[in-house]
This record gives structure tokens, sequence and C-alpha cells, in this order.
């Protein structure tokens, strides 16, 4: 394995092409230079590593144009399932007028030239939001000076050079030139400041449902994940690490360890979680194999620091204390205390929701190697190769120029793989041993360790007039934060925007409106999780809306309508929601529909639930309407894919196993206790995308989650009159 | 140690292991193929399926000394193009997200066709509980079954389209 960069350093012209393009940080080069300065072979996310490329023009950071004339596209976007191995690159490609059949796609790994932090990470729903007219801008001014340099060629007018399938035609003389004839001199041109860029309607492939370029490979088990990273004299290494969180090494005996054949060594290495940090006895090994057995012989001695006493049950059991509080005040309209009090019709309850882990398919690892001359090279899943530079810097105190990130294809992310403690450690125990060491988390580890998804309680509040009108409404939560778990400096004293996500926002026109903030302290380390708190918050908030609905003896959907008056994206949804579901069509007896939506940062979505009793008593989930907010949409059909996967991933939030906690340490070990929703359990999804233009793109990779646990119980309610407070509910025993 | 005989994919292979060690590994980290997957490593998921003699196996528990003398299929040893009738009705319905449990659905999808051409929406959901996909896949999944039932009860024909590996 060796990477030969070829020096394509920052100059004067690469920042006039940041400019141009509106990127900050990123950069533009000249001349020659190899792709695989970005990329050495293992990072070859085509699956056919160890091939040399020939030498190739750098028209921006995102683009190389080789003499032969193959085009290169730099994807910044780690691609984790959700889709931006083929629409970050398509939107390059729109402009670019190349096909995705005819360019090879590349990884970026974190390089400076990118940007700053999170220009090359995946979250929050943004890569495309984040990307849309920048990446177009990217395409559109390499381009331009592909149109030029013809037209200076030909000496002819610009305006005669038309861009088409990776050449530029003269159309009056038909004369052609291949990018690859064109890029020297292309290269050695101005950028343009603000390119024209396409009119929508002249789009070939952005908006249509297009086939991802990843699905070939996956399909042929070609597709390079960072677990199949292989490097020359690797060794193989799992890590005992204390399931009860905190706890402190003693000391280990790995005598009986280092009997088992293939076992090197084992060591100490630590583990870093944001502010937290937790030691474990790493196997060093020929094979994982022999890795794992060695773990099972060794003996460790832990000082649990009284986190063995921590359960689940004395934690609900503080929240619902807690809840009695009055906490910090986030958002605040109206006078919520006056017209609750004055109110003549009030309701009133707890919602309460579990710590979930995300489980990731590929479980957590990472392959590292901290060389000699103190560089060090990282091959792994991650959602960010700047996210890995960045921590591994500050980890091991090395600049971030002397690391190298290769970002292969992640078996999911779902949040998880924001916090880089995986990689970071892996290259601790590089450090220490002095070799390559691909680290791999067994289930259990990654089951067991976090960070999880924080639970929330939810008290609620509301208030009706006399007429059945919501004049007030408050929803207090109640949980420990995110922050709060992973960095040092937290302000109590302020409401935590991350734990009340969302319950602010929502375009119901309730005169009176109040969310509040109860922090409570836990040292269990915490993260993001798909859809972040809006993946608690919203079952809390929209079942509530629900019980105010039959509260005011309305129809739930009726009751959503008259909240929202104005024109709104969340009335459009709902409107729609209520044509493809048929929501008027009463339904025959045992059956039940339930609706909820939910806007916040990532974006908009609604859904309707349809349910019946089974005869066991049980309730079946028959089918899902989808409707999602867009505005604008680049591949509909994996939008639609994200839609399936959010719903199944809800519906195994919702109605599976909680992460709980006993003696200091997760219950839930594996797959058997930490159930994931199987295929006999997933309903008939319906999905219908709004995307009706307009000033804002909305994300794909969230939105579709938080509405499914509210539609799900208020659909339960519907057929049974049976009203959920609690997730996870078992669907067998409703 | 000791020495086991493999036969995968077609090719034999000597490889000298700890009996016991799985034949996940055996085929992961020593024969090098890693298009089979780790994703519980106690037969809950069905990532790690492979075909022994055609029928699916968990090759996370599975001793490797076990399966020699038989015949090991990965996906890698599936088709040679990517063409297999279950992998091209999977592109059809651009079944992968991640990714990282298709090896294995589609390992379990050829079996089931195997013993079932015609398999009902309850076949599959029988056939196919093992295999956990945490990207939610699964309408797809069924879809692409359904397709390559057809697919594949119809006259062989040429295919219509010969999937792409790779860009290089
Ligand atoms: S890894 Fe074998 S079944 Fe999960
Ligand atoms: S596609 Fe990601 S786990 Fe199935």
């Amino acid at each position: 394995m060796s990477t030969t960069p070829t020096g394509t350093e920052t100059g004067t012209s690469r920042r006039n092409f940041l400019k141009a393009a509106g990127l900050s940080g990123a950069a533009f080069a000249l001349g020659f230079s190899s792709v695989d300065s970005f990329a050495s072979p293992v990072l070859n996310l085509s699956g056919q590593p160890g091939m040399a490329l020939p030498e190739s023009v750098e028209l921006n950071p995102y683009i190389l144009i080789e003499k032969s004339g193959r085009i290169v596209l730099m994807n910044p976007r780690p691609e984790i399932g959700q889709g931006t191995y083929q629409s970050i690159p398509a939107l390059i490609a729109e402009e670019l007028e190349v096909s995705l059949d005819n360019v090879t796609i590349r990884q970026t790994g974190g390089e400076t030239k990118y940007g700053g932090m999170w220009s090359q990470a995946v979250g929050g729903s943004g890569s495309v939001r984040g990307g849309y007219m920048q990446m177009r801008k990217v395409g559109a001014s390499a381009r331009e000076m592909l149109r030029q340099a013809a037209s200076q060629q030909w000496a002819v007018p610009i305006g005669e050079c038309i861009a088409e399938n990776a050449t530029i035609v003269h159309k009056p003389s038909g004369k052609k030139l291949t990018y690859g004839q064109l890029a020297e001199v292309a290269a050695k041109l101005p950028v343009p400041k603000e390119p024209a860029l396409k009119d929508p309607k002249q789009f070939s492939m952005l908006g249509k449902p297009m086939p991802r370029p990843d699905v070939p490979l996956k399909v042929a088990g070609q597709a390079t994940f960072g677990i199949d990273a292989k490097v020359p004299g690797m060794v193989y290494a799992s890590i005992e690490r204390c399931p009860v969180l905190g706890s402190k090494l003693v000391s280990f005996d790995a005598s009986k360890s280092l009997k088992v054949k293939g076992v090197q060594k084992a060591v100490k290495v630590e583990r870093v979680v944001g502010k937290n940090r937790y030691e474990g006895v790493a196997i060093i090994a020929d094979n994982y194999w022999a890795a794992l057995q060695g773990r099972k012989a060794l003996s460790v001695t832990w000082d649990h620091n009284n986190f063995d006493t921590f359960n689940s049950a004395d934690f609900e059991n503080k929240l619902r204390d807690l809840a009695k509080t009055d906490g910090v005040q986030g958002h605040n309209t109206g006078d919520f205390d006056k017209s609750f009090a004055d109110a003549p019709n009030k309701v009133e309850a707890l919602y309460e929701t579990p710590m979930v882990s995300h489980s990731t398919m590929e479980p957590m690892n990472a392959l590292a190697h901290y060389k000699p001359d103190g560089k060090v090279e990282l091959w792994v899943s991650s959602q960010g190769g700047d996210l890995v530079r960045g921590d591994v810097a500050k980890v091991l105190n090395v600049k971030p120029d002397d690391i190298t990130v290769h970002i292969l294809f992640n078996g999911g992310g779902f949040g998880r793989r924001i916090t880089q403690d995986f990689a970071t450690e892996a290259a601790t125990l590089s450090k220490t041993i002095g070799k390559p060491v691909k680290v791999v988390w067994t289930r259990e580890d990654d089951t067991q360790l976090g960070p999880f998804r924080p639970m929330t309680f939810s008290a609620m509040r509301g208030a009706l007039s006399a007429d059945g009108k919501a004049i007030a409404l408050q929803h207090k939560v109640i949980s420990p934060s995110i922050d709060a778990t992973m960095n040092e400096k937290y302000d109590k004293t302020k409401a935590d925007d991350t734990m009340l996500e969302g319950t602010g926002d929502q375009k119901y026109e309730i005169p009176n409106l109040n969310t509040r903030y109860v922090h409570a302290d836990m040292h269990v380390p915490l993260t993001y999780w798909r859809s972040v708190t809006s993946s608690t918050l919203a079952f809390s908030h929209e079942c509530f809306i629900d019980e105010m609905a039959h509260k005011a003896g309305q129809d739930p959907l009726a009751f959503r309508m008259s909240m929202l008056t104005k024109d709104s994206d969340a009335k459009r949804v709902l409107t729609k929601l209520k044509e493809v579901s048929g929501w008027d069509n009463p339904l025959p007896e045992g059956k039940g529909r339930g609706i909820a939506q939910w806007e916040f940062f990532a974006g908009l979505a609604g859904q309707v639930v349809e349910v019946s009793k089974n005869k066991t008593g049980g309730i079946k989930v028959d089918k899902v309407y989808c409707v999602i907010d867009l505005g604008t949409v680049v591949n509909p059909d994996n939008v639609k894919a994200q839609m399936e996967g959010s719903i199944a991933m809800a519906l195994t939030a919702a109605t599976k196993d909680a992460i709980t906690f006993e003696k200091g340490q997760a219950v839930q070990k594996n797959f058997d206790a930490n159930r994931m929703l199987r295929i006999n359990e997933m309903p008939t999804v319906e999905v219908h995308i709004l995307a009706e233009g307009g000033p804002t793109i909305k994300g794909v990779g969230e939105p579709g989650l938080p509405p499914l646990a509210p539609a799900l119980a208020n659909a339960i309610f519907a057929a049974t009159g049976k009203r959920i407070r609690r997730m996870p509910f078992d669907l067998e025993k409703v | 140690m000791a020495l086991v005989k493999l036969t995968i994919n077609n090719q034999p292979h000597t490889i000298d292991v700890d009996p016991e060690m799985p034949l996940l590994w055996a085929i992961r980290d020593v024969v090098g193929l890693t298009g089979t997957k780790f994703g519980c490593g106690v037969a809950q998921c069905g990532a790690c399926t492979v075909h022994l003699d055609g029928a699916p196996i968990r090759s996370c528990s599975y001793p490797a000394s076990a399966a020699a003398g038989h015949k090991i299929t990965t996906i890698e040893g599936l088709s040679k193009n990517a063409d297999h009738p279950v992998q091209k009705a999977w592109i059809e319905h651009q079944v992968p997200q991640c990714g990282y449990c298709q090896s294995g659905q589609i390992m379990s999808a050829v079996a089931l066709l195997k013993q079932n051409p015609k398999p009902s929406d309850e076949d599959i959901d029988t056939a196919m509980q093992g295999n956990i996909c945490r990207c939610g896949t699964y309408e797809r999944i069924r879809k692409a079954i359904h397709s390559a039932s057809t697919e594949m009860a119809s006259a062989p024909k040429m295919p219509k389209s010969t999937p792409k590996i790779g860009k290089l």
C-alpha cells in the first residue's frame, strides 16, 4: 500500500475558484496530478484496487480529467446507504454534461482543500440540501472553462460551442473535442465567477429516478466497506472494554490469552468518546478469530467506582420526579400559565421514550497505521473524513496534514459514525504496537458500549376553548442531554435546543405555546441518532395533539387542519395525506388509522398508518402512507428508499427493544435481545414526494422517521381505544 | 492448528487454522474474500450467509473444519459478471442502501428460489426472516425475489444488460 502524492499545492488561482464556486476553504489547482494523490488504491470504492492511474488534469478539486478522457469526480459526502455516492456526483455531472455511467467516483478523505469541518461529513440530512447549488456550480464552472478552451482553439464564438456528453461540439461545423483533449488548456483559464447554471427543465438526471452506481458493486459483493480494508503487515485486534461504563482498569492477566495460537500480545488502550475516556485491553493477533479467543481467555479487574449501581428503573423514576419541576424555558408565545388556568377543558399526560442503539449492520471498526515518521493513515467506515482527521489529530496530538483518511462504504451510519471513537482508538493502538491494526468490534461491543440515542420524557399539558379550539400547549422535556454527556462545558441554565428539537417549530397556530427543558444528569454517553430528538419528541407531541383532538370531539386530521389556517408546507403535506390515504373513507371494524406530521431542522414529512387487530389480540401494521415535502428532489427513487428505510427504523424503535441498564451495563447484547424489524413485519409503504420548487430544499435522510411512531400509536387508539404513552410498545400485547 | 481443505467458488484452498475457527473468518481473513459479512457472530442476522452444497448456512456459526469436503459458494462465486437473475433483479429494483446485509440477503434468496421457484409473499417472509436489513430494504427484496422468480421461469435468454462492475 503506498500513495504517491504529487503535489497540488494551494495557490491564488485556487482561492479564486473557491470564491467563484462559493466554496469556503476548498481549492482550485492547475497542472497534472495523479488521482492517487487523493486516494490510495484501497480507497477505490469501485472495487478494483491496486490499479495505478495515469496522469490527469485537475479542473477543480472535484473534477479530474485524464488525457485519455476518463473523468473522475470526487465525492465529499460519505456513502452510508443514503445515496450520496449517486446524488452528489450527479449534481456535478448534470452541469458538466457527463453521464454517471462514464465517470469514476472517488471519495474525499477530509483534505482541507475541500473545506472546513463538516464539509465532508454526512449528518442532519444535509448533503443534498447543502450541496445543491455548490456542487452544480462546481460542474458548471468546469464546463464553461472547457467551452472557453474549445472556442479559443477553434477561434469561434463561445456561443457556438456546446457541451454534451463529455465533448464540446462546434455546432455550425460539427467539429468536436473531447474533455480529455481540452482539459489541459481549460485548466489554465480563469475560473468563471458566476457560471450559468442549467434551466431545471433541461436536466437529464436531476429530478428523475436514477440508478445508483454503488448498487452493482453491492450486489456483487465487491463494494469495499471499512471492515474489508487490508494493508500488508496488518494485525487484528479485539478489545475488552468494561460494559459497566465509567469503570477504571485496575489490572489484567493475559497469560492464558497469550497461549492462544495466533495471539501476539495484549496491551492497554484508551477509547475517547467526547469528554469520556474508557480504558480497555486489546488482544493483538494474526487473525480476528484468534483475537476473539484470546479476549475470552483474558482476565481483567475493573474498579466500577459505583457505576455498577446505575439502572434504568431508578433513572426513569428520577425523570418522573424531575417532571414535577419547572425547568428552563425554551420557546414561548402568549401566556401559557394563564390561558391554561382559565381554560374550560384541559388535557395532561406524561410520555416516556427509551434509549436505543444505532446498530448499524456493519459493527464499528477501523484500520489504522501510525507510521514511524509520525504520520497516520486510516481506512474507515465513517460519516466524515474531516471528522476522523479532526479527532485523530486531537486525541493523538498529530498535525491534521499528517493524517490520511480513506473513507470506505459505510455499512450504515444513522448518526453513530459521527463519533470517531472507533477510529481514534485504533490509531492509538497502532501507535502503541507499531503496526497497522484492524480493530473490529463484536456485535456485543457495538450494542452495549454506546453512545446511545437519549431517552426523553415529555410532560404535556394542553387546553381547549369551550368550542374545541386548541388555545394552549406546553411541552416540557425531561431528559439527559447529548451535549452534556459529550462536552466538558454544559450550561444547565439554558434550555438545551437539541433536546427540545422541533417542539416549538410546528406550524399549528396555538396562541399560547410554551416549551421547557429539565436536565437530568447521566454518565452514559449519548449521541445523534437518525432524526435526533425528533425521533422521540414527535411521538409525545403528535400523540398529545391527538389526545387534544379527541378531547375536543374532533377528527384528528380535521383538528390539525383547523390549526393550520395560514398557507404552510405542513398544511400542504396534510392536505396531500388526506387525499392519498383516503382518510375520509370509513374503515371496517377492527381497523384504524392514525396521522402525524413533524417539521424540524432536517425537513418535513407526514404519515398515515393503517392497522388492524389480529386474531391473537395483537396489532398488525398494514400500510403506511408517507408524504415528504422537499421543494426540490434530486433522485425520487432514492427518496422513496429513504422513506421505506426510515419507516422500518422507526417501527423498530417504537415496537422492539430499548437499551436498558442493570448493574451499570446495557442488558441487551446482540440481536436476540435487541431485536430489529424483520421482513415479515415490514408494512407496505406508499410514498408521495412534494417537489413543487421553491427557495428551500429540505432533507431526505431523516424526516421520514419522526411521524411513524405517533401515527402508529394514534392508529392503535383509533382501532382499540387504547392510548399508548410509552415506547417501545409490543404490538402483540397492546 | 490444522490443515483444512476448503473448496470455495470451485477453487481449492488449503488453510492452516484452528479447526474451530468459524467458516466466516476463514473466508474473510484467511482466504481473503470479503463479500461475506460479519454482523452478529451468533446466527441472528444472516449477513454471513453462504451456500454449503447449495443450501444456505450462517458461516459465523459453522466451523471451517466442518465445511471441508463440501462445495462452498460465496457471493463472489454466484456468477461471473454479477448477472445471476437474483443479482439482476436486485439491480432492477435498486434494493441495496448501505448494502452491508445484501450479500447475505442475495445468498438466502438464491437458495429460496432453488427450492421454491415460485414463492408467495408468505414463503418469502418465512425464508428471509433470518436476514436483518437495518436499512429497511425489505419491500424491495420481496419485489426483487418475485421478479427473479419470473425471470428464471421464462426461457433462458440473453441478459438485457450486463451490470457494470467497477469503473476503472
Ligand atoms: S454474522 Fe452470522 S448470522 Fe449474523
Ligand atoms: S442495506 Fe443496509 S443493512 Fe441492508
